[in-house]
């Protein structure tokens, strides 16, 4: 069946060739041009950046020697935000995962009384979409008293993330066999034993797929961290390259570069944990 | 079948006294989440209900033409954007399926818009548009001498470009979704198709649609509600400008919170709710089982 392998192309495998090229070109040029103009930016020095060069004149790293040293007006908090979104983000993650896998533990594995009451609370959250609790729960930190503070965006990040990780997280440990936790019964295993020892090595795919999500989600989140925070040192970065569009005379190269950098971590973990990603959260995204 | 029924169904005096405990443990283990629902849903929702509880807010919000141009807006977004944005996803899915060392490489680039947040993009894409200094209206200028569109100043541009913004940052998304969906189809049907000497046409139409169906209107759907809460697209691209004329419901809300009108804010929301809760409903129908 398979031609041999030095023979010219037919015609018609050309053709094929050449259609899928006229597919492929178009969405390459589709996606790499609003990152490539950010990398550019990021690389030209002022003068270069505006002239509408596709590539500049004079490559340069100034640009990030500036957000690294603080250089600019809107740069002068930069390593307290940069800071301020790690913090945040490594925080819901753990806090979610902390509450999700106990919470899809007490539900599949110990089929607690109202579990699947419970589960069906999470998904209605979850597909509530998030800007419209935007301004309730904006209202609802202010009467808690935690606005301007780190713990108002992430425990709403805790409220958004959660949901979703609890129905993966149930969905992966009902594929779990029973016998393992009658065994570990039988064996003497208390609950909190089964749950350490059984549960949480086993889940550990799952585990890791559903931090890397709740990790990134507060990393990128923008419309909760620009209601919930507003002082210069207590927002996160994402905010901070909002702030740039306050002023006419932004440094546009500037904001790319700051933008660039803070796009650099979510996209490395992302590429990193992508086995884990696509099998763990896409194929429980939507089932068919 | 969990421990608990395992459990109970053995008749030894040791485990029934057990029977409780991993029920208890299960209680305690769901409270941190049952608490995180109470103080960040619960409170909250009611909280805005009760806001929005004047029917004289509902009659200033339809007296506001912001609202209906924003209610219309978002109408555009999801039957337009979402469908022209899932069929675009559907065509791709095909594309990527193919085998090509290239396409694999392709593929590994296309999810960036996924990957990266969106904010830096956004900023991006709006610089490139600026009117004076925007590289896309160089370039115009360039090949042409002419000046370019002030794009984002005209209403049904802006929402264009907003729409085409939102399509940029979550294509890959959904087509790495409905990817999985062609790959999960047998082969063998495709074999035997060529067999019968089937056309392209004739392939999807009888093999890849109807396998692909139930994905491809849960994905709309889901779509849909999750773009209703899009408030970045058109937020950080056009601010709601010009003019308010290109806000969308989850902009909306923000709007009027900036104003101090709350209620009008959370009226904004309730009206969307009729549009919601069904799709909701049906989500949940599907995912619960």
């Amino acid at each position: 069946m398979k031609p041999p392998a030095f023979r010219l192309p037919t015609l018609r495998e050309a053709g094929t060739e050449a259609r899928l090229l006229l597919i492929g070109i178009p969405v390459l040029i589709w996606t790499m041009v609003p990152i490539y103009h950010m990398f550019l930016f990021a690389i030209s020095p002022k003068e270069d950046a505006f002239s509408g060069k596709l590539w500049p004149t004079h490559p340069t790293l100034h640009n990030f020697h500036i957000v690294f040293y603080q250089q600019h007006y809107f740069l002068r908090d930069f390593w307290i935000q940069f800071w301020n979104s790690c913090v945040i983000a490594a925080a819901t993650g753990a806090l979610t995962l902390l509450i999700a896998t106990a919470a899809a533990f007490a539900i599949s594995r110990l089929r607690v009384p109202g579990g699947r009451w419970v589960m069906n609370l999470a998904l209605f959250t979850y597909f509530i979409p998030a800007a419209f609790l935007a301004v309730p729960m904006y209202r609802t930190m202010g009467t808690y008293g935690l606005l301007n503070n780190h713990w108002a965006l992430i425990l709403a990040m805790v409220t958004i993330a959660s949901p979703y990780a609890i129905w993966v997280l149930k969905q992966a440990s009902d594929k779990l066999p029973v016998e393992l936790d009658e065994a570990a019964i039988m064996d003497g295993a208390s609950i909190p034993q089964l749950f350490r020892l059984v549960y949480v090595p086993l889940m550990m795919p799952s585990l890791v797929a559903i931090g890397t999500y709740a990790v990134l989600l507060a990393w990128n989140e923008y419309l909760y961290a620009f209601l919930l925070l507003s002082n210069d040192k207590e927002i996160t970065l994402p905010v901070a390259l909002g702030n740039f569009l306050a002023a006419d005379d932004s440094p546009w190269e500037l904001l790319m570069t700051t933008g660039f950098i803070y796009a650099l971590p979510p996209a490395a973990i992302y590429y990193t944990f992508k086995r884990y990603m696509v099998g763990g959260l896409t194929a429980g995204a939507v089932k068919s | 079948m969990a421990i608990t029924l395992s459990a109970s169904e053995l008749p030894s005096a040791p485990l029934s006294a057990r029977l409780s405990t991993p029920q208890v443990w299960g209680i305690a283990m769901l409270v941190p989440y049952l608490l995180v629902f109470l103080a960040f849903v619960v409170y909250p929702v009611c909280y805005g209900l009760w806001l929005a509880r004047h029917p004289a807010s509902y009659v200033a919000l339809f007296h506001d033409p912001i609202f209906a141009r924003a209610a219309v807006n978002t109408l555009i977004f999801l039957v337009i954007g979402i469908n022209f944005k899932m069929l675009v996803a559907l065509f791709l899915s095909g594309f990527f399926i193919q085998e090509r060392s290239w396409i694999k490489w392709l593929s590994v680039l296309f999810i960036l818009p996924w990957a990266v947040p969106s904010i830096p993009t956004i900023l991006s894409v709006r610089f490139m548009l600026n009117p004076e200094w925007g590289v896309v209206n160089q370039l115009i200028f360039k090949f042409t001498g002419d000046d370019g569109p002030n794009w984002l100043n005209d209403p049904t541009v802006a929402l264009t470009m907003a729409i085409g913004m939102h399509i940029w940052k979550s294509l890959p998304f959904w087509t790495l979704i409905l990817m999985t969906g062609r790959l999960a189809i047998p082969g063998d049907l495709f074999e035997a198709a060529d067999v019968d000497g089937a056309s392209w046409w004739q392939k999807f139409r009888f093999i890849t649609w109807p396998s692909m169906q139930i994905l491809y209107i849960t994905c709309t759907l889901l779509s849909m509600i999750w773009t209703l809460g899009d408030f970045n697209s058109v937020y950080l691209l056009t601010g709601g400008g010009p003019a308010d004329l290109t806000h969308v419901l989850a902009t909306l809300g923000i709007r009027y919170l900036r104003l101090d009108q709350l209620d009008m804010s959370m009226a904004a929301i309730v009206c969307a709710l009729p549009l919601v809760l069904p799709l909701v409903y049906f989500m949940m129908k599907r995912l619960s089982r």
